[in-house]
């Protein structure tokens, strides 16, 4: 066994995982079916935004309903300059992690001040105050929404041009997000987010000012997810307040959940598992009884309810589950 | 005479009606053992809560080896020396023993704004950490979770994690709470060997550990002290004996 590929089959099957996403623009292309990658591609600005959700709420205990302001915000500053055909690519980047971080340091300065049911609150408070402010946005479409008519140009660099041009920048911000996180939970900064998340109290009389470490856990969270926003609103061309509603936040909380809070590739998953269902559930439900159709969001909570009660951690919970048991039956 | 580490200028502290913190007046002299002692609800742990800086009290000042720490947060506090372990066993249980001291050292190392390098290939910090797992007998535990190990065996890590922030002045609150026998006298001998690195402030239920650790003793009843001074004045004392000791014996 080599070292270099994970021994665990979680591990194995993330590797497979993210192999293949990397070969789907080209698997799509044989297969001729455009559809299924503009459902791919939605699916990974979904996953960068559920994954650094993941950072927050499942590394550091910061449950937020209103992470998806920071897709909003991301998209917005896309969306904007684009109202006023600035198309520079790095204004729109450089715009998205300045506006992200200054409203993830406003937002979550406040909010970190309070704990549990009252943090849901406040940034479910937060976000729906951009919610609004960008509905009374008259000039920018308010309530219909901003279409964008071109994609973020990065001139002398790589173009965003094209779906598949436009997937590669979406996986490979993914894979950079991944990785983030990963060095990050690692770090001394990430272990001292840990503590906090189960015992603040020790944490303090330790000497740390926990208060500010999770206030930079959560900016580097928005920023991030804002960028999901940014990819979100070259993906789509079309942006509108919607965007950040907070059943958008509370699907990417579903989403964290399902995959396996707290673990690097759970967003991913769960992410994936949610598109699936929420694209073809309906269909199935429709091929069952077409007067079905529109209740597919029954079976759909009732999966949610029985993944929560009896999957603990999510599907990568059950794939670690798997790992142990074949371990025992190595013995 | 010695400047005090520590010392306490009319503190006061009141939960509704009832005072838990009578102006007290405390002189923590450094390199010894000071127990405070006093019945159940004589205010110990309030007393604690505030040099720690967990409570802010109503009125009084805390000086800290000659700095007003009154308005200080307790992460402040812990940066300058004071450290405490808790009454009821405080450890990351999810943590490995390991990670648990790792987090102190980091604590005392300053600042933790680093994002990139892995703790665990730390060898430095490793080696640290493992330093003092040693020093209270837990090293073959390091890889425990620390929800595994024995109650006892918590409470070593505590004063471990304790350790690790290389205090100036290390608040212990009941250290011997909840243990055995065998456990209470090796945590006296491992406290008496303390003394030699850093001030220790003792709360404690436990007579004999008070009795055979204590340099100063300082007798709390109802929030204020009645009498400070060495394990043989305080058992003379009469008004102590009629307060506490006389309730015991009796």
């Amino acid at each position: 066994m080599t070292a270099w590929f994970p021994s665990s089959i979680s591990g194995r099957c993330y590797c497979v995982l993210l192999v293949l996403l990397a070969v789907a623009p080209w698997i799509f292309q044989w297969t001729d079916q455009p559809f299924l990658l503009d459902l791919l591609s939605r699916g990974l600005i979904l996953a960068i935004a559920a994954t650094s959700l993941n950072l927050i709420m499942g590394y550091g205990g910061m449950v937020s309903l209103g992470h998806a302001a920071f897709i909003g915000i991301g998209a917005y500053c896309v969306g904007i300059p684009a109202y006023y055909d600035l198309y520079n690519g790095w204004f729109h980047l450089g715009l998205t992690i300045v506006v992200s971080a200054v409203f993830a340091l406003l937002a979550g300065a406040v909010s970190l001040r309070t704990r549990g049911v009252y943090f849901i609150m406040i940034t479910l408070a937060f976000s729906q105050m951009v919610y609004f402010a960008f509905v009374s946005l008259e000039e920018y479409g308010g309530d219909d929404g901003l279409v964008i008519y071109l994609r973020s140009e990065f001139p002398d660099f790589l173009t965003m041009q094209g779906p598949v041009a436009l997937y590669y920048w979406i996986f490979a911000t993914l894979l950079l997000t991944l990785f983030l996180v990963h060095r990050l939970v690692r770090a001394r900064f990430g272990r001292v987010i840990a503590g906090a998340k189960h015992n603040e109290q020790r944490m303090q009389s330790l000497g740390f000012d926990t208060y500010r470490y999770r206030l930079t856990c959560y900016v580097i969270s928005g920023v991030t997810c804002g960028l999901a926003g940014m990819l979100l609103g070259n993906f789509t061309g079309f942006i509108s307040p919607e965007m950040m509603s907070w059943i958008r936040s509370g699907e990417l909380i579903f989403m964290v959940v399902m995959g396996g809070s707290g673990f690097l590739f759970g967003p991913l998953v769960g992410t994936g598992a949610f598109v699936i269902l929420e694209q073809y559930l309906p269909e199935f439900m429709k091929f069952l009884n077409p007067s079905w159709l529109e209740y597919w969001h029954l079976p759909f909570g009732l999966l949610l309810v029985l993944l929560v009660l009896f999957g603990k951690g999510g599907i990568h919970g059950m794939l670690s589950k798997l790992d142990s048991r074949t371990r025992q039956s190595d013995r | 005479m010695t400047r005090p580490l520590l010392r306490t200028n009319g503190l006061c502290k009141s939960f509704g009606g009832i005072v838990a913190t009578d102006h007290v007046e405390l002189d923590i002299l450094p390199g010894i053992i000071h127990a405070i002692i006093g019945p159940n609800g004589a205010g110990k742990t309030t007393l604690i809560a505030q040099i720690s800086g967990a409570l802010k009290p109503d009125a009084g000042q805390i000086e800290f080896n000659g700095h007003d720490i009154t308005s200080l947060s307790s992460s402040r506090r812990a940066q300058l020396g004071l450290a405490r372990s808790f009454q009821v066993t405080s450890v990351f249980m999810p943590m490995t023993v390991l990670e648990n001291v790792m987090l102190a050292v980091q604590g005392a190392d300053g600042h933790s704004y680093r994002f990139w390098r892995p703790v665990h290939k730390d060898s430095e910090m490793l080696e640290k950490s493992m330093g003092y797992l040693q020093q209270v007998g837990l090293a073959d535990r390091a890889r425990h979770l620390a929800a595994e190990i024995s109650h006892g065996e918590q409470r070593q890590l505590e004063i471990s994690m304790a350790l690790a922030m290389k205090p100036r002045l290390l608040l212990l609150d009941e250290p011997m709470a909840g243990m055995g026998l065998e456990e209470s006298s090796r945590m006296i001998r491992f406290l008496a060997k303390l003394r030699e690195q850093t001030t220790i402030l003792l709360i404690e239920h436990d007579m004999d550990a008070v009795f055979s650790l204590a340099d100063t003793l300082s007798v709390l009843v109802h929030g204020s002290v009645i009498a400070t001074g060495t394990v043989k004045n305080i058992r003379a004392n009469p008004e102590v004996q009629r307060a506490y000791l006389g309730e015991e014996h009796a």
